[in-house]
């Protein structure tokens, strides 16, 4: 709804971009993380063979702009010897080259920290870029830091083949991140039939569990993360006790019950809103790690770090699916919940049990999100969408295909942005999402049936 | 504590042009979901089908005003074809998570930069509404008292005692057009769902093996059901765009198709005017919260320590979803409904 507030303000104020002809030139607006207006930064353009054409400083409201004569190349400066002690072009960018062809919008994306994998960048050396991705993996995942203004640093062409690993790298960090929630999901699926669209928040709940920990009462990371996932399944387990038990027992539809998922989703996004408020937070460690560099790869040691510790889980959940009596029980279960109670199964047990490790999954999930990224109430909901692709993809109900189609998503996704924009990279999996209704319902792992 | 101003403000909002756009939505996604059980989460996504082909024809394309009006409603109906081929044959949840996705892509690819030149990116678009405000009968010079009824340089004011209620000239022109089209849906779809079709579509929400069983092409009463239900939803997109005089991908979430169900639900699902009261008590009850809260904080009545301003919003969001979930399980066939006609299951 705020949105469509600003839509009715930006209607009545003055709006240019859908404008007549406009004049050439370029023009950004310099904000912090909290959209507070940076002023008195000294930016400077200069065309193509290096003559400096204008310097400006950006005003109060953080505008700059500067007036250009001839469509051409340009190549933009930011001064970051001028910026607010602590603030740092994000991307480790403070210089651009632009095609300009009309009134052009610039985009320093300013933070108190760089990007993980990213190297400080000496004005003139713009050549090699190491750390290539101005945007890293789950950037994008809650987009209004970003997607708002252009990513040219996505634009220029990057090196090549290091950049492509550099991406798979990162694609199979958020593909692990997608499955870690995936699976919950998807386990949930196959035992009840529910389609949950609030295991987003689950992943949100995470994040903010971890920062609480983390942040107001000073744990280390680690402890906190700890705390957060225990919580997460403590708030898997109250889900299904609380509300969606009573609500089996009560008889009530599958649809039903997807729509109470849906109202479930918003109270908790809001809920997290008002007692956290929209900004995005971080936690106070690991933020602005010093990345490794290994040559064809650079990566922060963190991602390595919550890569291989989802790996990890993702791996026992499937051998305990495989070989223990539960996970055999839940497996039983997802396929036929009938039959397998008369067997002797307690189903409301093993669901129980696939709420609570679902719950924490999700919010595990979440916590390795937030290292990477910070917190934001948002942030599950955007992930929502891709790890549905990721367990339709894999097969609904299903904790393998979930995994493998995890992994195909977050890959997609990130190798996606090699060939269209950054910031087109969700659409393209969504996209993928359709084509796979269309041709192959049941999924990789699917079994073939009717499903109509 | 102003009473007069809040209850003033919440009854404008109950019967004004933002409610108009989302009972109309609401009537489309009335007879996908109530009548025919078609789980469609991306209404938004038809509304701005409407929305975009307008003002994409108008401003881009140079088109006339009106072509740009079918222009919007052929990309509903291509939407709708694209969403229901691979998806209706399937199982209800599937639809769901097609529709959710395919709202992300719309939303996300009109405001995606690269295509600015065409959409206007996240600013969205304007100027293609003087067609429409030129056809605005009220005057905007008009000035004549008449009872409680004042008419202030083109602001109508209505005056009883204990609220008023108060347009703007263009709110009237767009209110007329909107309840108009209400009107005109609300007897249409009465007329349908009346019909041997209709009921054949009902049929399909209670068992669709039933329908299929004696003959009935399911996929293409689906179809159907789908695309009238877009094509209603893409008028509501015109209706959204004009009354703001401007496009915005970010008006096109998927909290926008939630809240359709809020109101569908609060109305009464497979109800002719479920739809329409649950728009009018959805936007009194939101007015009604957030300004009686705002003036609360405003008037010192509730401490700022207990509630912020900017926590206002959050609040009335979380009890809109609060709502939703007590709703459905205490009285998920709302105000109007028959318990009996939401027994839905996909099992």
């Amino acid at each position: 709804m705020s949105a469509a507030f600003a839509g009715l303000l930006l209607g009545l104020g003055v709006n240019s971009s859908a404008g007549a002809q406009e004049a050439l030139g370029v023009h950004g607006t310099l904000e912090d993380q909290q959209d507070q207006p940076v002023a008195g930064v000294t930016i400077t353009v200069a065309d193509a063979s290096g003559t400096e054409i204008a310097a400006v400083e950006s005003g109060a409201d953080g505008a700059w702009a500067v007036e250009l004569d001839a469509e051409g190349t340009y190549v933009v400066t930011l001064d970051e010897s001028t910026l607010p002690d602590g603030l740092l072009v994000r991307n480790g960018r403070p210089q651009l080259e632009v095609e300009v062809s009309s009134n052009r919008a610039v985009l320093f994306p300013l933070d108190t920290q760089l990007a993980e994998g990213v190297e400080p960048q000496q004005p003139g050396d713009d050549a090699t870029d190491a750390g290539g991705e101005s945007d890293s993996p789950e950037e994008e995942t809650s987009d209004a830091d970003t997607e708002d203004g252009e990513q040219l640093g996505a634009i220029e062409d990057e090196g090549g083949s290091t950049r492509a690993i550099s991406l798979l790298v990162s694609g199979l960090h958020f593909g692990l991140m997608i499955a870690l929630a995936a699976v919950g999901l998807s386990m949930v699926f196959g035992t009840t039939g529910l389609t949950n669209f609030a295991h987003g928040d689950l992943i949100t709940f995470g994040g903010v569990m971890a920062l609480m920990f983390n942040v107001a009462f000073g744990l280390p990371v680690w402890v906190a993360a700890i705390l957060a996932v225990a919580l997460g399944g403590a708030f898997g387990w109250a889900q299904d006790f609380g509300l969606w038990a009573p609500l089996r027992r009560k008889g009530i539809g599958l649809i039903s019950m997807m729509i109470i998922s849906i109202g479930l989703a918003l109270l908790i996004r809001f809920a997290t809103l008002f007692f956290f408020g929209g900004q995005r937070e971080r936690y106070n460690e690991y933020v602005g790690q010093k990345p490794w560099d290994l040559g064809w790869l650079v990566i922060a040691p963190k991602e390595v770090v919550t890569g291989i510790i989802a790996l990890v889980v993702c791996v026992a959940v499937a051998l305990a699916l495989l070989f223990t009596r539960l996970g055999k029980a839940t497996r039983a279960v997802a396929d036929n919940p009938a039959l397998a109670e008369s067997t002797g199964i307690d189903v409301n047990q093993v669901i129980r049990l696939v709420w609570t490790i679902g719950g924490a999954l999700a919010a595990m999930s979440g916590v390795f999100l937030s290292i990477s990224d910070g917190v934001k109430f948002d942030m599950g909901q955007h992930l929502l969408l891709l790890v549905f692709a990721a367990v339709v993809l894999g097969g609904l109900g299903t904790a393998f295909g979930a995994f493998i189609g995890s992994m195909l998503i977050g890959v997609f996704v990130q190798m996606s942005t090699l060939v269209i924009a950054p910031e087109l990279k969700y659409v393209g999996a969504l996209a993928v999402l359709i084509i796979i209704m269309l041709t192959r319902p049941q999924g990789i792992l699917g079994r073939r049936e009717r499903i109509g | 504590m102003d009473w007069h101003f809040v209850f003033s403000q919440a009854l404008t909002q109950a019967i004004g042009p933002t409610m108009l756009v989302y009972a109309l939505a609401a009537i489309g996604l009335n007879l996908q979901f109530g009548y025919t059980g078609l789980l469609n989460f991306g209404q938004a996504a038809f509304a701005a089908m409407g929305a975009y082909g307008l003002a994409i024809g108008v401003v881009v394309l140079d088109l006339p005003f009106w072509w740009g009006i079918g222009l919007g409603l052929a990309s509903a109906v291509v939407l709708a074809l694209l969403l229901g081929i691979p998806t209706l044959r399937l199982r209800a949840d599937y639809l769901a998570i097609v529709t959710i996705a395919a709202a992300e892509i719309v939303r996300r690819t009109a405001r995606a930069t690269g295509l600015s030149e065409y959409t206007g990116g996240s600013d969205g678009m304007r100027g293609f509404s003087e067609p429409f405000f030129a056809m605005n009968p009220y005057p905007s010079e008009a000035t004549w008292t008449f009872l409680f009824a004042s008419m202030d340089g083109g602001r109508l004011k209505l005056d009883f005692l204990l609220f008023d209620l108060q347009y703007s000239n263009r709110d009237l022109w767009v209110m007329t057009v909107g309840w108009v089209l209400v009107a005109f849906f609300l007897v249409l779809l009465g007329l349908l769902v009346r019909s041997p079709w209709g009921r054949v579509l009902k049929g399909i929400r209670e068992d669709e093996e039933a329908v299929r069983s004696l003959g009935k092409n399911v996929f293409a009463y689906k179809m159907q059901a789908l695309v009238i239900g877009g094509l209603i939803g893409a008028v509501a997109g015109f209706l959204f765009a004009l009354s703001r005089a401007n496009v915005q991908p970010d008006t096109f979430i998927t909290d926008f198709t939630f809240y359709l169900y809020v109101i569908i639900i609060l109305g009464g699902a497979a109800r002719l005017f479920g739809p329409v009261l649950g728009a009018a008590l959805f936007w009194f009850l939101y007015s009604f919260l957030s300004q009686g809260l705002n003036q609360g904080i405003r008037s010192g009545a509730i401490p700022e320590d207990w509630l912020s301003a900017t926590q206002v919003g959050p609040l009335v969001f979380f009890l809109v979803g609060l709502s939703m979930v007590l709703l459905l399980i205490y009285r998920p066939q709302g105000i109007l409904g028959d318990r009996r006609e939401l027994t839905l299951d996909v099992r």
